[in-house]
């Protein structure tokens, strides 16, 4: 299926990922680009981050943060400033609200309602099991018999 | 002509399948056995037809034949006979025409080995792979048929995508369709198990073999994608959290979780309804990849709905065939009765956490995968849910997944000595300790969690071989005595040996991927670059004439300490028939660690913009996952699986080691 996710990823070969032209002189804020770069999502790629893909809206938008950071913004205003801009799509990382509640709980629940559920279902069983009532004198005369009939 | 001939034995194909879904099911029904008979023969036959309808549009590629409407739209005479080969499944209609060749192919495997299957048993197996057939043939014929024509011829093709021509399609999607595909062959003898309303030891083994191989392949298969997408993509990364990836993670997530439980069938008689779950919802996964991705539901939801003919086709088989096979489960399953009782610390208690956690961890991929979809279709807003989401849900549950995965295959049957187990793992600490200590002082001020991953795989790596180390008493017995027991070992204990060694394997190659260093620079010939101690030098770039395109070909000598090590030569390929251009990149590995190198663009100056990457342990992440399908395939090569070791009963009892199972 790789190759079919190569199709869509088309867009980006045109180039490749961070262009040196686009780096900051200041390699603390460069580090920082970088980073949120690798959160964002390029909009016409699949599943790329904009650090990642060489589409031109990429470049734009590595353009943009490297400018905002300049500007003085933190990663959190950057990164609200690209989502403004572009919407909450660009989030590679969905944000927690109401509707990504399943999301982002649903798998831990899963995780301890299987081990939880598990763990009663095994003790349900050996307790059935314990309950079995054992066998009275005359059932076990005759299972003997049985089984001597069996042996002879 | 011979298009028409492959055209035809398709059809045909779909006849001889339906003759396959219905006669020998009513065989079996009704004690027949010439109708159960009926079964092996259409799936010969079937494969044949479908055999030939694939080599004839094969012809079609290599002969260029451009009355073919797909041939014109995938096709090129400039392009090479490789890719006119591979390019076949290079497109919606072929890769469906490989997908129901795969499926014969499985069919005819049942056919051809099952001779220590019941006959009923057997006819029913083949005729639910009959009815899947028939769903697919009846898929390609009315919605995405490659053998239509059209007169008259066009002068030439349109050409293979550019990405598409490497090698790589060569191979990943024919293994990675034989790993969807074979689950298909344990999704058949589960729905005949739910028929006939048995499940026993037998059963579990005449299933394991097969399972086995469909997860070998898909192994394989998925290694393979993710190092084509690392050598292709330019920038070296091996796995995107794509959703055309995840649809083929998720079948693999829950096979690999079917091949342990049906351990606990074959061994202890339980867990059987389980398993039979397991087995559906493997091959129902593999049909939700096939939606996900044919359907073009991905791009978007709206696409799906403009072009809807295919898309609904498909999410109409996916009904009738889980829908299905759930309503059977859900009618017939209450009457399997578990079988051997065990406490929650024990082999089994092991087996069924690992399957508890790859259950969730597959659940969590589908959710990342198929929720943005969901929300997006019922008007909610657009999310992207990428690697940031899997990173923070999915690796918390690998990890304990991979602790456990050392310890378990050291716990008894049906009651375990976990104490015992953790205090006879004390080389498996030492190592952990070690590997982390050293590790946390090389990287240091590295990424942490990079060196708990490692310690994490020396966890695996050392506790494995303890295992092996116990199951051959080393050290206990005469070294001669130890030689004889791994002589006498199962291939079934080599199998998970191997397997889980290739698990520790690919561990430290995930987790040493975050110590991966860049650099990135505009040279001029003359100009280097500086990596990880390594010098590399732009000696030139030539432009060399390619079959169908033109190639910047960069010369760059590498050198280390002043010392030659190698020359590399990374190209961007220009194709000028779709106008695109691609990058080929050069690698030079050491199997420990991987050099690697891109060519960007050039400016009008003529300086080239070059990417080196070197990216430590990162050959350890396809090693690992070719070393686990080498485990399954030793496994599937053990004498139990084999055709009439049924019989065999008394030789067993001569082997030395008692108990060596998984």
């Amino acid at each position: 299926m790789r190759f079919l996710c190569a199709l869509m990823l088309l867009v980006g070969f045109a180039a490749h990922a961070v262009e040196p032209s686009e780096r900051l002189a200041n390699p603390a804020l460069e580090v920082r680009a970088r980073t949120i770069s690798g959160e964002l999502r390029c909009l016409v790629c699949q599943n790329e981050s904009i650090d990642e893909s060489g589409a031109d809206l990429a470049h734009d938008i590595r353009l943009f943060v490297r400018e905002r950071l300049t500007a003085g913004d933190t990663d959190t205003q950057t990164i609200q400033a690209v989502v403004n801009r572009y919407g909450a799509f660009v989030l590679l990382k969905p944000p927690v609200e109401p509707a990504t509640y399943v999301l982002w709980y649903g798998p831990p629940i899963l995780v301890v309602a299987g081990l939880v559920g598990t763990f009663l279902w095994l003790r349900r069983r050996q307790a059935a099991s314990a309950d079995t009532v054992p066998l009275s004198a005359e059932e076990t005369s005759r299972l003997d018999g049985l089984m001597r009939e069996n042996d002879g | 002509m011979i298009t028409e001939l492959g055209h035809f034995a398709l059809i045909l194909a779909l006849f001889v399948a339906m003759i396959q879904s219905t006669v020998p099911m009513i065989g079996a029904a009704r004690r027949h056995l010439g109708w159960m008979a009926v079964g092996r023969s259409c799936a010969l036959i079937g494969f044949g037809l479908t055999a030939l309808s694939m080599l004839a549009l094969m012809h079609a590629y290599v002969t260029s034949d451009f009355t073919v409407i797909n041939v014109i739209a995938n096709s090129h005479t400039d392009k090479p006979l490789l890719y006119k080969i591979t390019g076949v499944w290079g497109n919606h209609e072929g890769s469906m025409l490989l997908w129901v060749f795969m499926l014969s192919l499985c069919a005819a495997a049942v056919a051809l080995f099952s001779d220590n299957l019941p006959p009923a048993l057997r006819a029913r197996v083949l005729a639910v792979q009959g009815m899947i057939a028939t769903g697919f043939l009846l898929f390609i014929l009315l919605t995405s048929n490659p053998f239509l024509r059209t007169f008259p011829p066009a002068p030439n093709g349109n050409g293979l995508n550019p990405v598409l021509q490497d090698p790589g399609l060569a191979f990943h999607p024919p293994f990675l369709y034989l790993g969807y595909v074979g689950f298909s062959v344990a999704f058949a003898f589960a729905v005949a198990a739910l028929i006939e309303g048995r499940v026993d030891a037998a059963w579990a083994r005449w299933v394991r073999p097969w399972t086995l191989a469909s997860w070998c392949a898909l192994t394989v298969g998925i290694a393979m994608g993710s190092w084509w997408a690392y050598y292709t993509l330019g920038w070296g990364g091996w796995w995107f959290w794509d959703p055309v990836e995840n649809a083929s993670f998720m079948p693999w997530l829950v096979g690999t979780a079917l091949i342990h439980s049906s351990i606990v069938v074959e061994k202890r008689d339980t867990l059987k309804s389980w398993t039979i779950l397991l087995a559906i919802i493997t091959f129902s996964l593999s049909l939700v990849g096939t939606f996900l991705v044919r359907s073009g539901v991905l791009t978007s939801v709206h696409a799906f709905a403009t072009d809807p003919q295919r898309g609904t086709f498909i999410l109409l088989l996916l009904i009738v065939a889980i829908g299905g096979s759930l309503a059977l489960y859900a009618i017939r399953a209450p009457a399997l009765k578990g079988g051997g009782l065990f406490a929650p610390i024990s082999r089994e208690g092991a087996l069924v956490l690992n399957n508890v956690l790859l259950s969730c961890a597959c659940a969590t991929v589908f959710l990342g995968t198929l929720y943005p979809l969901f929300l997006d279709a019922v008007g909610g807003p657009k999310l992207s849910v990428g690697f940031p989401f899997f990173n923070r849900t999915f690796a918390p549950m690998m990890v304990p997944m991979v602790i456990a995965v050392g310890v378990g295959p050291m716990l008894a049957w049906k009651r375990g000595d976990l104490l015992g187990a953790l205090q006879r793992l004390w080389v498996a600490y030492i190592a952990t300790a070690l590997t982390v200590l050293v590790a946390f002082y090389v990287t240091y001020g590295g990424p942490v969690l990079a060196v708990l991953g490692l310690g994490l795989s020396a966890w695996l790596f050392a506790a494995v071989l303890t295992e092996f180390a116990e199951r051959i008493r080393l050290f206990r017995v005469p070294l001669g005595d130890s030689v004889r027991r791994a002589i006498h070992l199962p291939r079934s204990a080599y199998g998970m040996t191997f397997a889980h060694l290739g698990l520790a394997v690919s561990v430290a190659g995930f987790a040493a991927s975050a110590y991966a260093h860049e650099a990135i620079e505009i040279l001029k010939p003359g100009g280097s670059i500086a990596i990880a101690g390594y010098q590399l030098t732009l000696e030139h770039v030539d432009r060399i004439p390619g079959p169908n395109y033109t190639a910047d070909d960069a010369t760059i000598r590498v050198t280390n300490g002043g010392e030659f090590v190698t020359m590399m030569h990374p190209e961007r390929r220009f194709f000028p028939l779709q106008q695109q251009t691609t990058g080929e990149t050069a690698i030079r590995t050491n199997l420990l660690a991987d050099l690697y190198v891109a060519l960007g663009d050039s400016d009008t100056a003529g300086d080239w913009t070059v990417r080196v990457y070197w990216k430590p342990l990162v050959p350890w992440i396809w090693m690992g996952a070719i070393i686990m399908a080498f485990g399954g395939a030793v496994s599937l090569s053990d004498r139990r699986w084999r055709v009439g070791a049924a019989a065999r009963g008394s030789r067993r009892e001569a082997q030395p080691v008692p108990a060596a199972g998984e």
